[in-house]
Order: structure tokens, then sequence, then C-alpha cells
């Protein structure tokens, strides 16, 4: 299936599911929803989708997917994470539950709710490294932020210091694997998105090579 | 939506529409626990809530004890926030707007303006878009959901008839919402202006939901839902997840059967999960029958 267009999942045990749905539609990848160990296997990609991370951890585990998800990052599946899949995603959780676990891959730690509560939800601006035109539009949700990385990380965004708070890393990618802290499918702009149906696209291309 | 206007890099904006209606877009698919203690916060996360809904009493036991029913002890919505990592929300009395205050400077992440408890105002609901913390209210068809979300209403459930065990009024309250809104789909444009009157809700509202086809805002069960079974019908009927009250921890084994409805609600379209999870729950709550419920006593005829 090389030459086809690349089938992209979202794991949609719990989260925005629709909204990635539609972004990856939009940025013309086939996308379905992935719920069981059968449906994983089917997939060339996936997405975990922005929602709670202790919520989807739990239900990954009782429905027998956090072993198949963890076997195909490690054989290369390009997977990209927004918020709590951010969270799925990290090898090491900070403020999580003492017993949550995650799929790994990136080799970063995350802080959980680290921006604060509802209340403290923003949208901000974000440059993002490689992207032309307005920098992307930022909708943070008691988001996470990435508060440590290893050397095979890079660092796509940051949200620049300001009020005498630090800057934080808000979207990371190691190999086939992205991550951002903030959620671009609930903003019409789908250029995250496109970077991640490319790089799907070149895992493809690298792998029939 | 009524805010899109980008922030600028160094002015990061709390509170926008977005935010709030983004909030409620996270915990789709998912199920909100009503808890009283924070021991009952513990295992409604422990089953995989995606949030709990602080309030001193369960719906159930408002109406065993009767008189007035008010926002929750602080304490008590500290030490809930405190217990567990997920989102928590409290109710504030319809249109007791210092109440709704008092919960956002508590730091809750969702106020639901709730009929449950004793209405403050027979008139007005709280002006909803004077807060940064967002707001859940109950609706029981398409004109009160969008009279809801004109005042700022940022997720909208049915009301259902809470603390019943009886999921019957939050069908009826689903099906007429979704009803409505094909209905509206199905309109010629120059109809949408007598539909929005025929609402009673505001034109461009009535407008949006007929484009959109769906409300503007993410829709969940409530009221009445007691067994797996019950939460996976509300999905198939076109939630987008569900709150539980009474029906988890009056039930005789409230950590099975939270974990076993949060697994319903996830495989809403799968009968042989639902059946699975079914299994040895123990005693679902007694439940009463609506019809044998006074008029005094229907919490969905409270708020207009």
């Amino acid at each position: 299936m090389s030459s086809s267009t690349p089938v992209i999942g979202v794991l949609a045990l719990q989260g925005d599911v629709r909204e990635h749905l539609i972004a990856l539609a939009e940025a013309d990848a086939l996308a379905r929803p992935v719920r069981r160990p059968e449906e994983l296997a089917a997939v060339d990609a996936l997405v975990i989708p922005g929602g709670e991370s202790t919520t989807m951890s739990n239900l990954a585990l009782a429905f027998g997917l956090m072993e198949p998800l963890r076997a195909r990052v490690a054989a290369g599946m390009p997977v990209y994470g927004s918020c709590a899949g951010m969270i799925m995603l990290a090898e090491k959780i900070l403020d999580g539950r003492d017993d949550q676990q995650s799929v790994g891959g990136i080799d970063m730690t995350v802080r959980r709710n680290a921006f604060g509560r509802q209340n403290e939800s923003f949208e901000s601006a974000i440059d993002f490294t490689g992207f032309e035109g307005e920098p992307v539009h930022g909708v943070f949700i008691r988001a996470p932020w990435v508060e440590s990385v290893g050397a095979q990380v890079e660092v796509l965004a940051e949200l620049p210091a300001a009020d005498g708070a630090d800057s934080r890393i808000v979207a990371v990618r190691q190999g086939n694997l992205l991550a951002t802290s903030f959620h671009p499918e609930l903003t019409g702009d789908h250029r995250v998105h496109a970077l991640f149906v490319r790089m799907v696209e070149q895992a493809r291309e690298t792998a029939g090579a | 939506m009524s805010t899109s206007t980008p922030a600028s890099a160094d002015q990061p904006q709390i509170g926008t529409a977005r935010v709030k209606r983004g909030m409620a877009e996270q915990l789709k698919g998912g199920v909100i626990m009503d808890v009283v203690n924070a021991e009952q916060a513990k295992i409604a996360e422990d089953a995989g809530a995606v949030a709990v809904m602080a309030l001193e009493r369960v719906p159930a036991d408002i109406r065993k004890d009767g008189g007035v029913a008010r926002m929750s002890d602080p304490d008590m919505i500290d030490g809930i926030i405190n217990a567990v990592s997920i989102p928590v929300m409290a109710k504030s009395r319809i249109g007791h707007f210092v109440e709704a205050q008092v919960l956002q400077a508590l730091g809750v992440d969702y106020i639901d303006e709730s009929e449950v408890l004793t209405p403050a105002d027979e008139v007005n609901h709280s002006d909803k878009w004077a807060f940064t913390t967002p707001f859940v209210c109950g609706a029981t068809n398409l004109g009160e959901a969008l009279r809801r979300i004109a005042e700022g209403a940022a997720m909208i459930r049915s009301k259902g008839e809470a603390g019943t065990g009886n999921v019957v009024e939050a069908v009826r309250h689903m099906r007429q919402i979704n009803s409505d809104i094909r209905r509206l789909t199905t309109l010629d444009e120059n109809e949408l202006y007598v539909a929005a009157k025929n609402l009673q809700a505001p034109y461009e509202l009535v407008k949006e939901v007929a484009q959109l086809g769906k409300l503007p805002v993410v829709l969940f069960s409530a009221g009445g839902v007691a067994t797996p079974a019950d939460a996976a019908l509300m999905m198939q009927l076109g939630a987008e997840g569900v709150f539980v009250g009474s029906g988890i921890f009056k039930s005789g084994d409230p950590a099975k059967r939270a974990a076993a409805v949060v697994k319903a609600t996830t495989f809403f379209d799968d009968p042989k999960v639902i059946a699975d999870v079914s299994r040895g729950l123990g005693e679902a709550m007694v439940g009463i029958n609506c019809d044998t419920l006074p008029e005094s006593e229907r919490y969905a005829n409270r708020g207009w």
C-alpha cells in the first residue's frame, strides 16, 4: 500500500477525537477512529488526542491496547500526541497519578497540568520551527509542559518567558514521534497535522526503500 | 465561535470562549461522576472518570432530605480538588452568581448552574460571560440550550430527572434536543427567523446550529443514568459524554459500577462489551418512577 494515501488512526478511547479526524482529513489523510488492537494493526500511524490522560491510560490497559501501542511505537510507527497525547508519549510523567502508565517513546519528562487549572487555561501565539507565515495559535487547556528532553529530542516550539516565568517547551519531535502541549485541532490551522502527515509519508518511503 | 481574535505573543488570553468550550471538548467520550468527599473522588478517578462533580449531597439524598439545596462547603470542595488530578466541577444555584463567584475563586474547573439545587432567581440565570471559569447548564430542548449558550454556557447537558435512577427524562430531553436540531437543518434560510422566534433563541445561534447540524458546544447527558446500558443508551442517542450522579455511589459496589459505566461509555456501540461489564455489579440504586413524582419535585421544570 506504499503509493496509496496513508491511513492515520485517532485513538478513540476518550477525548477530542472528532476534531483530530477533521483536521487529518483536511490535511489530506484518511483518518479513522481506533479503539481495539485489531484496529490499531490496520493503521499506518496514530494520533493520540486531547482528553484526560488518566482515563485514556486506564482504558488502554483495560482493553489490551497498551502493549500493542508500545510495540508499534518501538517498531517505528509515527505518532502525534496533543496535550493528553503528549503525556501518553512521555517516558516520564510528573504530577500524574503514582500508578499512571504512558506509552512512552519520546525521551522527555512532562509535567501534567503544569500551566495550572482551567482558570489559567489560555490562548497564545507560538513560533513553530519550520512553519512559514503566521505564528501557530496555541490553545492551552490545563496543559502540560515539557520539563526536560534527552539529546535525541528536537524542540519545535517554546512559550517565551513572561512575567518572571521561565520559557517552556511546548512542542517536540523525536524521530517519527511528534507532541504538542496545545491543541491545533481546535483552531482550524492544520499545519501541525500537515507536518505529521508528511512525517507519515516519509516514514513509509523510508520503510519501502 | 465568538472569540476568534488571535492572541498576540506577549499577551496570552485566559477565559476565552475557545478555551472554555475547548475544555469540554476534552471531556468527550467520558464520564463525569458526582462525589461528596475525597474518598469517593479517588474511587471515581481510579475508575477512569474524566472529571468529578463535587457536591454536598447526591441528588437522591437532596430529594430524600428536602429543604434548600445550596452550593457545597468550600472546605469540602478544596478537599476534593486536592485529592484528585482530574478536573473538578461544582454546582451553583440557578441565578446565584455569587455562589458562582465563590466557586471560581476556589479554582474549580467548571461550574454547573444546576436545577438540582434550589433556584435563587426564578427569572434570570447567571451571566456566564462574566466569568473566567466555564459553565455547563441543563436543557430539555434546543431553545433552552441556545438560551443558556447565549448567556455564556460553554457546555450543555440534558436535565433528565436527577436522583431518580430513572433514565426516561434524559432520553426525552436528548431526543428532543437532537430532533429540534435535525429539523433546523432541513429549513430554508428564510425560515430560520421564524424558527428562532419559535425556539425563543437568538437568530445567530439558530443559524449556526442549522449550518453545523449540532450545537456549537459539547452536549452531554445527565439525570437518571444508573447502569452501563443506560450510559450507552444516552451515547447512542447522540450524547457526547455522560454525567452520573446518584447512580454510582447509591449502588452496591460503587468502584466496580463506576469502572463499568466508563467502559460502556467508550464502547457504547458494542453490546458485547456492555454485556461483559454489566456482569456482577451488585445492586443498582432502587430508583423512583418519574410519573409518580409530584410536579413540585420535578427538577427539570426549574430553569426556563
